[in-house]
């Protein structure tokens, strides 16, 4: 069988784009990394069943995160995205991914208009620490009937851990569009303490409205989220790890993408 | 025309961090602050380009809005109203992206400038004028936009250069008097002594002729103590005296580098030392694909003065260090050691000219921050120090290490070879003096030799990529960065062997304006020089072109052995390779006088809970996770034992370990030992116990002697000065004594001398202070082991013998005691412990371990425990020592080369037996209450402190940050 083909979009500091490879790698993808600017002239997205946009500071985040990357994947793949989607490949952003896919309006509508924003965290700088997430392997109950497919959170226990590390991460909507998000069932990773979604510092490390840490479309086929499953692809990345072994969740984040196309 | 873009938040609120910080200038009332960004952009004609531009670049439409208007002022704005900007002349990354971006959307741009605009409500001007300059902005590099200065500005040019049309300059030193020599150094900023100056007029004179201004300062660059060493590499008369006052020693030195510290790296003779002390990082073997390479560099003088610039380009500077080793190293991981002064001073004590040590506390560490953090390499670890003699200069340590395929680690260089220089564009930024304009800062500020230099990390980091890229296609043969002295020492250097052209007008300049010196010695950050062929120019400029990097060809590389320099076909320069890098060797003088050390006999407490306490509040030993946590250091996903780790708790590591390349097993344990104080009772001692502190934290997280490199930086103060020479003297001949004994080599080094500042005429010196950065090349993750309590009933080992080492110890220097012997490290056991705790790790035997240094004993338990929520009960009887040793030295002693180690029961006979022969002594066990409990050496109990309260204590301290 064919191995599914990912593209990871890298330009201007990007910084977690070889990790992310990598855990595409194991995870039995074939991967291709690929600067933005290369992309521009020779790329197409249609060979490809996933594309990845990985966390780093693209452009320095010079002009608002992942603003300037945003700008060039609407000027020149807008269509391409489109059919991409259409087709049914499956889109992850990690971080500043994240912050890329909703400054497009890829999410939460897939219709490229920004509804929502990933702001400066509530202690107003960067930080890198571990957090409980929740929301992952059940679904959250959306009320509307139809509720985005299960695909990147397959096989994973209620609670999980991920490290978070960025200075701009706090999810924030005007009311009714978080409703509808909420509703929608778009909401699949929450900030958590051990057993349930929490808003105290420093659990929901940014502030995030409704504790979000990640949501997907209404298909459930893109995926953003601000923790970084690439750095828990091994049992000693988890920092208890001479205490306690824990599954490396974030491979498994990977792995779902992938399997989907086995 | 000009436009002018306002952003700001659709709910406008008073920032809270802001108002803080104005709380502590001792600012009293109910006040706000408003902060916006203001855009200034040149180049788009008509409204709707401007309105396309803010709504599609500038705002986060959920969050904020826009206002915008013709000209940089639409009215005068009230007088609670600052703007602040940054200087003509300096480089503004922001402003770069921003013209990008617009030219994206494939509108036109000619100029863009960015500020920040900040609105205070109830604090009068005078106020307001007061803490700007405290806190908003430093006058090196930014000012505040006058209303009556620029509501007349037309074009954004203002802010730039004016043109440079070509005169050569030539310095008349031929016919210059002793006296007129001096001048020409001290007026042109050269540092250089009437000696060398002397050496440069002969040399001329033999010519015939004066040099030109480029030819001088090229010379007083390369003879500059920061390139080349002149303290370390010159002569000293040594003499060492006792107490009375009699000589016991008296040498000659020739080159105290090659005798001391890279004596010891030849007499040890490793196998895996690759290419050590000769390019710009130290490198060793790593597998079988990949050498490691390290470097440590110091920022101080520039981090004084600018904090956050400062340290962010000392970063910057170390990461070139390794992009620049042989034919390039990948970054992998960074290393962060800073000592400030201790930042409760109040605003009003603070000697006119210093910055608040709060400020360059935040400033440094947010200038490591954010370099590191945007380049995507990882700051794994580090330490901070405090002491109150750091106030005006304190010390910014930064490291990194790298990977480098084994076949690229060598330079190679031969006539015809192109001079291509690439990434950022050089501008004024760094040049000695240029951008100390201000009178009133001339007299204010101590040191003025290095100018602020501003950081660009995304910059730095596609130059990274480029470079990586070109490198694993061979297109080049050598590289080097521009770092201190910028092209003409990174030049010259590379060339040295061989001569060198140079055509300087063909160097991109980010603004015009330049005189073709300045282009030659600026120090533009996030520029690399390297040598490659001809036919390999097309496609290293398809790789760059794609990165969105700058290269240009500058020069080629000769066979004159000359250093050769033209302007649009003018020469400027002629100087030998072999004059230019032959540093004149100048004689110093350095005395040492040993004085006694006697023992403080203080009365025996019957309770040292509250001392433990106090002990880990201290700055020094208090949790600095909220540092940590500003630093991304999981980047690259290599990160196999982080330095703060936990989820619920709060541990500590003596050392991060890394795996650097996800596709080999290999890790590397990274550490450090730094203890400035020591040095004031001896520096000899403190150089040993800084290489003592740091193999013991290799070792305690599974690292072993033999696979272990070390680093030296010393941070001194003036050499000038015959104590604080002898001193260093001292210190260097430790460093060979016990780099020699460990058979552990330095690979790599550096020192930064004239580490002082005047207050009110008085000098201040920093204590000598040597860092060592130590690391160290393990198998695989699974022989990791962890500082903190793992499971209730282990038994608790102290590793080593305890004596009472208090001098200038941390409980000591809290009572304000001046007494007490020096800790020493002991040669008869030392290397033994290391050597056999390392074995006992490797067979398993050993579950946690932690070595004891700041605090001792008392506090290394302490740490322990906070780390694991379990307690320990600990008898002082058990530990090896002297019969006669109180309990406040068995608690707080920093006798070196000591640990606590836990075993499971099941493993005690078997641990014992690896130790034979060596001091250990089982203390106690893990306990499941939660409270750590000591017995003294009569069994009566002396500490009884819950874990909630020590935690309490270990992490209030820097609260306000956190």
């Amino acid at each position: 069988m064919q191995k599914p083909k990912v593209l990871i979009i890298r330009t201007a500091g990007t910084n977690c784009d070889k990790e992310t490879e990598f855990a595409f790698h194991l995870s039995g993808a074939d991967t291709e990394l690929c600067h933005i600017n290369h992309l521009k002239e020779s790329g197409s997205l249609k060979n490809y069943n996933i594309i990845a946009i990985p966390g780093g500071f693209s452009y320095g985040d010079d002009l608002g995160a992942g603003k300037i990357l945003a700008l060039e994947l609407m000027l020149w793949f807008k269509n391409e995205l489109k059919s991409f989607i259409d087709k049914g490949g499956l889109i992850i952003g990690i971080c500043n991914g994240f912050q890329v896919l909703v400054k497009t309006g890829i999410l939460p509508d897939l219709d490229f208009t920004q509804k929502v924003t990933l702001t400066f965290n509530d202690s107003a700088r960067f930080e890198d620490r571990w957090v409980y997430l929740q929301g992952a392997g059940r679904r959250a109950q959306g009320a509307a009937g139809k509720k985005p497919e299960n695909i990147w959170l397959k096989d994973l226990p209620e609670i999980i851990n991920l490290p978070i590390a960025h200075g701009e991460g706090k999810f924030y909507a005007e009311k009714a569009i978080l409703d509808k998000i909420e509703n929608n069932g778009q909401v699949v990773l929450r900030y958590a303490d051990t057993k349930k979604s929490s808003n105290v510092y420093p659990l929901n490390p940014n502030g995030s409205l409704n504790n979000i840490a990640g949501i997907t479309d209404i298909t459930g086929k893109v995926f953003g989220l601000m923790p970084h499953p690439e750095r828990f692809m091994f049992e000693y990345q988890w920092p208890s790890w001479k205490e306690k072994q824990v599954e490396p969740f974030g491979l498994q984040i990977f792995r779902n993408g992938v399997s989907y196309f086995k | 025309m000009i436009w002018r873009i306002d952003v700001f938040p659709k709910e406008e609120v008073s920032s809270k961090g802001l108002v803080s910080q104005i709380r502590d200038l001792g600012l009293k009332g109910d006040f706000k602050v408003f902060c916006r960004k203001v855009y200034f952009v040149e180049g788009p004609g008509n409204e709707a380009d401007i309105k396309t531009i803010a709504q599609s670049l500038l705002i986060d439409s959920v969050t904020e809005k826009y206002s915008y208007h013709k000209g940089l002022f639409s009215k005068k704005p009230d007088p609670t109203e600052i703007i602040i900007t940054y200087n003509p002349g300096v480089s503004d990354p922001v402003a770069l992206s921003f013209e990008k971006a617009i030219r994206d959307l494939s509108l036109e741009v000619k100029n863009t400038k960015i500020a920040r605009l900040y609105k205070f409500e109830n604090l009068s001007i005078d106020q307001i004028k007061d803490l700007s300059i405290q806190l908003l902005y430093n006058p090196l590099i930014e000012h505040i936009l006058e209303y009556e200065k620029a509501a007349r500005v037309e074009s954004l040019d203002e802010f730039l250069g004016q043109k440079y049309k070509f005169q050569l300059v030539e310095v008349d030193i031929l016919n210059a008097d002793d006296q007129r020599l001096k001048d020409i150094s001290t007026d042109g900023c050269l540092s250089l002594s009437l000696e060398e100056m002397h050496i440069i007029k002969e040399y001329f004179a033999k010519r015939k002729r004066n040099p030109t201004d480029c030819e001088l300062e090229t010379i007083a660059t390369l003879w500059s103590e920061h390139c080349g060493h002149k303290t370390f590499r010159g002569l000293i008369d040594y003499e060492e005296k006792n107490s009375s006052g009699d000589i016991i020693k008296k040498t000659s030195i020739n080159n105290l580098l090659k005798s001391t510290i890279m004596k010891a790296t030849q007499e040890i003779n490793s196998s895996d030392c690759v290419s050590v002390f000769h390019d710009n990082s130290g490198v060793v073997k790593f597998d079988k694909d990949f050498n490691v390479c390290f470097k440590v560099e110091t920022h101080n003088h520039p981090s004084a003065l600018e904090p956050y610039g400062g340290a962010s380009t000392g970063i910057g500077g170390v990461i070139r260090d390794i992009l620049g080793t042989g034919q390039a190293a990948k970054p992998f991981a960074s290393i962060d050691v800073f000592c400030f002064s201790p930042w409760h001073i109040a605003y009003d004590d603070l000697p006119l000219g210093l910055l608040h040590p709060k400020r360059v506390m935040k400033g440094v560490i947010g200038g490591v921050r954010d370099y590191g953090n945007r380049m995507g390499i990882p700051t794994v670890a580090g330490a901070v120090l405090f002491d109150e003699r750091f106030l005006g200069n304190p010390l910014v340590y930064c490291g990194t290490l790298g990977l480098i395929p084994k076949d690229k680690s060598f330079k190679k260089s031969e006539k015809g070879d192109l001079v291509i220089v690439c990434g950022a564009k050089t501008g004024r930024d760094g040049i000695h003096g240029a951008t100390f304009s201000s009178k009133e800062l001339d007299e204010k500020t101590v040191f003025l030799t290095s100018a602020v230099q501003i950081g660009n990390a995304i910059e730095e980091k596609k130059v990274t990529e480029a470079i990586l890229r070109a490198r694993d296609l061979n297109l080049f043969n050598a590289i080097t960065d521009c770092g201190a002295g910028g092209l003409s020492s990174a030049v010259t250097e590379l060339a040295g062997e061989h001569g060198v052209e140079v055509s300087l007008e063909k160097i991109p300049l980010k603004y015009s304006g330049l005189n073709y010196t300045e282009m030659w010695i600026s120090e533009s950050q996030e520029r690399m020089v390297f040598f490659a062929k001809k036919e390999n120019l097309d496609k290293l400029k398809k790789i760059f072109q794609e990165e969105d990097v700058e290269i240009t060809v500058i020069g080629k590389v000769t066979d004159t052995h000359k250093l050769e320099l033209f302007y649009e076909k003018n020469k400027v320069c002629e100087i030998d390779m072999d004059f230019v890098l032959d540093l004149p060797k100048l004689k110093k003088k350095a005395v040492w006088v040993i004085e006694k050390e006697e023992e403080a006999n203080l009365p025996e407490k019957t309770n040292y809970s509250e001392d433990l306490k106090m002990l880990l509040a201290s700055p020094n030993i208090a949790c600095k996770d909220w540092i940590l946590r500003q630093y991304d250091h999981e980047v690259q996903a290599g990160s196999a034992l982080k330095a703060i780790y936990g989820i619920e708790n709060l541990s500590v590591s003596d050392a991060a370990v890394v795996r650097p390349d996800l596709k080999s097993e290999k890790c590397i344990a990274i550490s450090t030992g730094i203890n400035p104080f020591y040095s004031d009772i001896d520096p000899y001692w403190m150089s040993a116990l800084a290489i003592d502190e740091a193999l013991r934290n290799v070792v305690c997280v599974g690292g072993a002697l033999k696979n272990t490199f070390i680093l030296d930086n010393f941070c001194w103060g003036s050499p000038q000065d015959e104590r604080t020479l002898g001193g260093l003297v001292r210190a260097s001949s430790a460093a060979y004594d016990f780099s020699t004994y460990f058979g552990v080599p330095f690979i790599s080094g550096k020192d930064s001398l004239y580490n002082e500042y005047s207050v009110e005429n008085k000098k201040i010196s920093i204590p000598g202070t040597l860092l060592i950065s130590a690391f160290s090349v393990m198998d695989n993750w699974q022989g990791i082991i962890s500082a903190n309590l793992k499971q209730k009933e282990n038994l608790l080992y102290v590793v080593g013998f305890t004596k009472p080492h208090m001098g200038a110890c941390e409980y000591f220097r809290h009572l304000k005691v001046k007494e007490g012997f020096v800790p020493r490290v002991d040669k008869l056991t030392a290397k033994k412990i290391f050597e056999k705790l390392s074995e006992a790790i490797k067979k398993e035997l050993v579950l946690s371990c932690h070595d004891l240094s700041e605090g001792g004993l008392a506090v290394a338990i302490a740490e322990m425990c906070i780390g694991s929520n379990l307690g320990a009960n600990i008898f002082l009887g058990d530990v090896p020592k002297d019969n006669d040793v109180h309990n406040y030295e068995v608690l707080f002693s920093e006798s070196p080369t000591r640990f606590i180690v836990e075993i499971a029961k099941d493993k005690k006979e078997k641990f014992e037996k690896e130790l034979k022969g060596l001091p250990y002594g089982l203390i106690g066990c893990v306990s499941e209450d939660k409270k750590l409990v000591v017995y003294a050496n009569e069994s009566e109990e002396i500490i009884n402190v819950g874990l909630a309260d020590l935690k309490e204590a270990w992490t209030k301290t820097f609260e306000e940050f956190r």
